[in-house]
């Protein structure tokens, strides 16, 4: 294994967020607020108890979740597309480093930056509402999970993508969406029985169920149920990249 | 010491004692790309360790493609590569840690400084950080006092030393330069010279590409000629300008004349547009007519000689017939 090759790759990366440090972080401290006065406060007071949880603290793990989610898409995406599109990709690819030590690289730099700000979020939902976290090992591993499947599908995004549209298609019209329409901020209790069975077609509410189990030890699916579709999209998304390299789609030629 | 690093141990020793007798060898690479184009034809090269090698060609003659075969930017499609004894394809890792690759554009990510972007490289070739050593090359190349500089605030010239500073900062053996003087004045293409000379000094097997003959003429020991994916020969240039070269004699005549003389219609002479002077076109390997010949033929023709001028074919004069006489093929 070339640790200082992952370690270049991972440090260069964590320094290109360090150079926009108040957009990492006062972009989510700032939208989290405003989920927090929009849901927590104006609607969520209309909202009576679900499962014994109010309201507000119902949606943070869907918080942690939708930024985790879309976070790690863009910062993967964006972290192997630019140098794609600058043509810098050229050292990588000529540097005596495997695909899997690349991934590592890209995608361990991805996840800690989407994880930390979903840490970010969770401390600034602490000004809004009291909750206790019931499982935190499993919150933690869930939440490092979720970040490297992420990831590691952003890089995806990013090989594939040849132009700057392309590269916020993915994001934008079926990683957003999915969340929302995830379980994010409700419960699917809430929902008639039609919606119940489309949101259950949704892989991503079970990965926000599994998440939400972490935090009150109770959600809609069975946190079997949220490993295994997570343990699933996680093996399928290493599974392409494995192909993406092997055959250098994209990449050389 | 297991198995891999018994044979690293041997073609090391090998290489220092001079047994490893090439530091590049190529043999029958092929390259297609889509849609059936060819960008390399059944290429076979050897480099030798420390030498300079020019290869010169046309565009889309195939230079980068090659280049890109060697480096693991491109797959060849058939044939095989060895650097320092270890396939390109098998022992990537070996390969690749013993090359600095120069690219022909400037493909920096523009915020970062100077120095940042040329300690990633370092790193990501698997070196550990030695910031002496960073801030050797870059005084080298006269970019210490620039480091802090973000790539965007640079010159065309400067983003150029960038890139070979990134090239260098990984201490390899063998250097690709891919046209490393495109674009950057005469001054700087100078330093690159002497820089490259001085690379050679300490070992390093230098292989660059470029447009500017001159330029393979100043400083390549050996010159390869591409054309169209096909090597079409690879000689030593001292070699090459002795097999190829051509020495013309023009002797200014104090009259004018009407046609050439009998007594030397049988050499290769033309006379000049204002009739005033004989050029004798003398090849190095075929002809070797001397001037004191040249002036005796003159004298015996009862013509009065008033100046005499030889010049030399140039490497960039031999190039042009060669490739010129392939695309008459």
């Amino acid at each position: 294994m070339n640790f200082n090759s992952i370690k270049s790759i991972y440090k260069f990366e964590m320094a290109r967020a360090l150079r926009t440090i108040m957009q990492s972080i006062l972009a989510p401290v700032v939208s989290t607020c405003l989920y927090f006065i929009v849901f927590g406060a104006a609607i969520g007071s209309k909202i009576s108890e679900l499962d014994g949880i109010s309201y507000g603290a119902f949606i943070i793990p869907g918080l942690m979740m939708l930024s985790v989610m879309t976070t790690s898409v863009n910062y993967a995406a964006f972290g192997i597309y630019l140098p794609k599109y600058t043509g810098s990709i050229y050292e990588v690819m000529s540097a005596p480093i495997s695909a899997f030590e690349v991934i590592i690289g890209y995608v361990g730099a991805a996840a800690t930056k989407s994880i930390l700000i979903s840490f970010l979020i969770l401390l600034t939902a602490t000004a809004f509402v009291s909750f206790d976290i019931r499982h935190p090992i499993w919150m933690l591993v869930l939440l490092i999970m979720t970040g490297s499947t992420f990831s590691l599908f952003g890089f995806i995004i990013g090989l594939w993508a040849s132009n700057w549209e392309r590269l916020q298609l993915i994001p934008l019209i079926v990683i957003t969406p999915l969340v929302f329409l995830g379980g994010s901020f409700y419960s699917t209790s809430m929902l008639p029985g039609f919606w119940q069975t489309i949101t259950k077609l949704n892989p991503i509410f079970y990965i926000i169920n599994g998440f939400r189990w972490s935090f009150f030890g109770t959600s809609d699916v069975p946190i079997g149920v949220s490993i295994f579709f997570m343990a699933a999209f996680l093996l399928l998304c290493i599974a392409v990249v494995s192909i993406i390299f092997r055959t250098g789609y994209k990449i050389r030629n | 010491m297991n198995s891999i690093g018994f044979i690293e141990h041997i073609l090391f020793q090998c290489r220092v004692s001079g047994f490893l007798k090439y530091m590049i060898s190529i043999q029958n690479i092929s390259k297609v790309y889509d849609q059936n184009l060819k960008a390399l034809e059944e290429i076979s090269l050897e480099i030798e360790p420390g030498e300079i090698f020019a290869l010169l060609g046309p565009n889309g003659a195939g230079k980068t493609t090659l280049i890109s075969s060697i480096c693991g930017l491109t797959r060849q499609t058939s044939g095989l590569i060895k650097v320092s004894g270890f396939d390109t394809l098998e022992d990537y890792k070996k390969t690749r840690s013993l090359i600095g690759l120069v690219p022909q554009e400037f493909p920096l990510e523009n915020y970062e400084s100077v120095i940042e972007t040329v300690k990633f490289t370092r790193g990501l070739f698997g070196k550990s950080s030695n910031p002496s050593y960073i801030e050797k090359v870059l005084k080298s190349l006269r970019l210490w006092e620039k480091r802090s500089t973000p790539i965007i605030a640079l010159s065309g010239g400067m983003k150029r030393r960038v890139l070979i500073a990134k090239a260098l900062s990984h201490e390899p053996e063998i250097l690709f330069l891919d046209e490393p003087t495109s674009g950057v004045d005469v001054q700087l293409r100078k330093e690159m010279w002497d820089l490259i000379i001085e690379l050679k000094k300490r070992g390093v097997t230098v292989i660059l590409t470029t447009h500017y003959i001159k330029e393979a003429e100043m400083i390549a020991d050996r010159v390869g000629i591409l054309n169209r994916g096909r090597l079409l020969l690879v000689e030593e240039k001292k070699e090459l300008i002795k097999k190829f070269g051509k020495k013309t004699i023009s002797v200014e005549l104090k009259e004018k004349l009407h046609s050439i003389p009998e007594k030397i219609a049988e050499e290769k002479v033309y006379l000049s547009e204002d009739r005033h002077s004989i050029f004798f076109e003398v090849s190095n390997t075929k002809n070797k007519m001397s001037l004191s010949d040249t002036i005796k033929m003159i004298a015996e023709t009862g013509l009065s000689i008033n100046d005499i001028n030889t010049t030399e074919s140039s490497l960039e004069d031999i190039f042009l017939e060669i490739i010129a006489e392939e695309e008459m093929r």
